[in-house]
């Protein structure tokens, strides 16, 4: 297990610098330059030219790439250009509240979706199966801006109830939480769901109720743990995706975080803000897929000893 | 008598899948219950462990006497205290009846907590001494593996195993046999053989093979189309088989002409249970004593000897010449 684990992670770097080479050549070949935000009108060419020179940017790209990328592997995100300050504290403000929403969301999806799943499941077929599912699917289809800023409207401007916008207080995170969290509630209630019914439909399970287990001890302690197995792989890869996913949610709420810092950096050009974003955002997914992994590793025998 | 089973008859939706079964198993007895593939074996063994509404099946007559006990309209709840306790089943394919996600320990002690209420650690002490006397090789470490580190036939006596840890009254095993290479067989075989006359309890063996009914079994009921052929002691049936369906099973000891659709001097296959029919004999396609009387009269069971036998011409005696044997 702990072999497989380190084989794992060393198969990550060549992800991770294949990853930075492409974040740092779309953002280079995107119009426009930092330096525009920084000369003051009027400023001549010469102005111009220091700073391009200050910032290394008349240097050849494969230069510049592999600058930043030896700084970055040793930790050090270098400074922002237009925001004049260090990358990683920039990140380092920003991170916490997109991990803090992000994470309470999957929660929200992630137990939500695996109760629904379980009881569609157990009651398949039913209207309450059909019900539950329509409801769903409904949800799962609406855009994330849209939900948000529907409740927006109905919870913060009409009800009075939470804040419109903001990071002030918890109160400021129910709204966001439960906009990403609904999509991503569908999703897990949806693979739960086929999951349960396949595993159900087992051999094991009429042994099971040949042996005089309870069916609800059967559902829970049996049949959910085979379903739980895609299940946490889909989450697993869903925590990058919800770090990523928190940018339009972020400006909907016009919330601090990895999202509203990527979108500013991103209209000021300022690269290394922009890189750096990216790339926590690639690592994200990337780590996710490797958790994914290790979960399945740990949650079936089958798997663990065709790793051996 | 232990079980014994009267006029049973079972629908899935509408159609008719068992009709008015009879047999019985006493202590101490092993009873076979033979068929080709879909003439009902495995829907017999839902119907008498109560498991056949999971499949959307429903008794429609008769009667399940167990130990005295009417069985047929027992609440579920009532059945899951005696599934596993006092009525042990053991399911078609031995290869995919164990939880792939628990250890071997875990899936038998859980039948011993479940019912005996032992605690964790008396419930695998338990597990420990059933594999011990099931013969299998260093059973604590077996206990603690998982069931794809185990052979066929040792998932199969940890099938059996389960059926034992509460100390079952009658086990069902659905052929346990089937899914393990030859040699194998021949050991789970003589495990269930000994665990009935040791531990004096039923059991009802359903299988393909005749050369296990021959080996172990003391009765047998042969099953067609979802309708009881003939059945009686297993000495009678092998020596004088009465209904023309039973000598052609016996003409056939060899596993292979059991195959589905491949019974050796017969041809044709079982009909499908949509076409069952009531008022024939549902064998008359395939038999060649079948006359008009078979094709629109049903056979109804009766004394030959000690067997009862559902047919109109019956082998072996005066009504037919012995020339017209298949
Ligand atoms: N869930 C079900 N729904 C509808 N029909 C079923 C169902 N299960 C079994 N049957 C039908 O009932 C009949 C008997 O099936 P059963 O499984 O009891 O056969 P069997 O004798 O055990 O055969 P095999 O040797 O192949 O296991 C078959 O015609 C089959 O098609
Ligand atoms: S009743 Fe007729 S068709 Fe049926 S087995 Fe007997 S002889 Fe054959
Ligand atoms: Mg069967």
């Amino acid at each position: 297990m702990l072999g497989f684990a380190i084989r794992r992670i060393l198969m990550l770097v060549p992800v991770f610098l294949a990853v930075s080479v492409i974040i740092f050549l779309m953002i280079h070949m995107l119009p426009g330059d930092p330096i525009d935000n920084l000369l003051r009108i009027g400023a001549g060419p010469d102005q111009r030219a220091a700073l391009t020179e200050k910032y290394g940017l008349d240097r050849p790209l494969y230069e510049q790439y592999l600058y930043w990328i030896g700084n970055v592997v040793q930790g050090d995100f270098g400074n922002a250009i237009v925001q004049r300050r260090p990358v990683a504290s920039l990140i380092g403000q920003a991170l916490p509240y997109s991990l803090t929403l992000g994470g309470l969301a999957l929660l929200v999806s992630t137990v939500l979706g695996i109760t629904v799943g379980i009881i569609a499941a157990s009651f398949k077929g039913s209207w309450l199966d059909q019900g539950l599912m329509g409801g769903v699917l409904f949800g799962s289809m609406l855009p994330n801006f849209w939900i948000g800023l529907l409740l927006i409207l109905v919870f913060s401007v009409s009800l009075g109830w939470t804040p419109v916008s903001g990071a002030r207080g918890w109160e400021s995170l129910i709204l966001p939480v439960v906009t990403i969290g609904l999509g991503g509630t569908a999703l897990v209630a949806r693979v739960t769901r086929v999951a349960m019914i396949d595993a159900q439909g087992r051999d094991f399970v009429m042994l099971l109720h040949a042996k005089g287990v309870h069916p609800v001890v059967i559902q829970l302690r049996h049949v959910l743990r085979h379903a739980l197995i895609p299940v946490v792989t889909i989450l697993a890869l869903r925590i990058g995706w919800i770090l990523g996913g928190a940018v339009t949610v972020e400006v909907v709420f016009a919330r601090p975080g990895l999202g509203s810092l990527l979108i500013k950096s991103l209209n000021q050009h300022d690269y290394p803000v922009v890189q750096a974003s990216l790339l926590i955002l690639a690592m994200a997914v990337l780590l996710g897929t490797l958790l994914g992994d290790l979960l399945q590793a740990a949650m079936d025998p089958r798997i663990r000893d065709n790793l051996k | 008598m232990l079980m014994e089973v009267k006029e049973l008859s079972l629908s899935i939706g509408k159609v008719a899948l068992l009709d008015r079964v009879s047999f019985s198993v006493d202590r101490g007895q092993v009873l076979g219950l033979v068929g080709e593939s879909g003439s009902g074996k495995s829907l017999t063994a839902l119907a008498l462990t109560g498991l056949v509404r999971r499949i959307g099946g429903r008794i429609t007559g008769g009667s399940i006497a167990f130990d005295g006990q009417e069985l047929s309209d027992l609440p579920e709840p009532a059945y899951r205290k005696l599934r596993g306790k006092r009525i042990a089943f053991i399911t078609q394919n031995p290869m995919s009846a164990l939880d792939a996600l628990k250890t071997i320990g875990d899936q038998v002690d859980q039948v011993s907590r479940l019912h005996l209420g032992l605690s964790r650690k008396a419930a695998r002490a338990h597990t420990v001494d059933i594999l011990t006397r099931l013969r299998i090789p260093e059973a604590a470490t077996v206990a603690r593996a998982y069931p794809h580190q185990l052979s066929g036939g040792m998932k199969q006596r940890v099938v059996i195993a389960m059926a034992l840890a509460a100390d079952a009254d009658l086990i069902i095993a659905d052929e346990p046999t089937t899914a393990l290479d030859v040699t194998v067989q021949a050991q789970i075989v003589m495990i269930l053989s000994e665990l009935v006359r040791k531990r004096n309890i039923g059991l009802i063996l359903i299988t393909h093979d005749m050369g296990v009914v021959a080996q172990i079994c003391d009765k047998v009921c042969v099953l067609y189309a979802g309708r009881v052929a003939e059945s009686g002691p297993v000495g009678q049936l092998f020596d004088t088989p009465r209904h023309p369906y039973s000598a052609a099973l016996i003409g056939c000891i060899p596993r292979e002409c059991m195959a589905p659709g491949a019974l050796k001097g017969i041809p044709g296959t079982v009909p499908s249970a949509l076409n069952y029919g009531a008022e024939c004999c549902r064998f008359a396609s395939r038999c060649a004593r079948a006359d008009a009387l078979c094709h629109t009269t049903r056979p109804l069971p009766h004394s030959q000897g000690a067997a009862l036998v559902a047919c109109h011409h019956p082998q072996g005696t005066a009504a037919q010449p012995e020339a017209l044997d298949v």
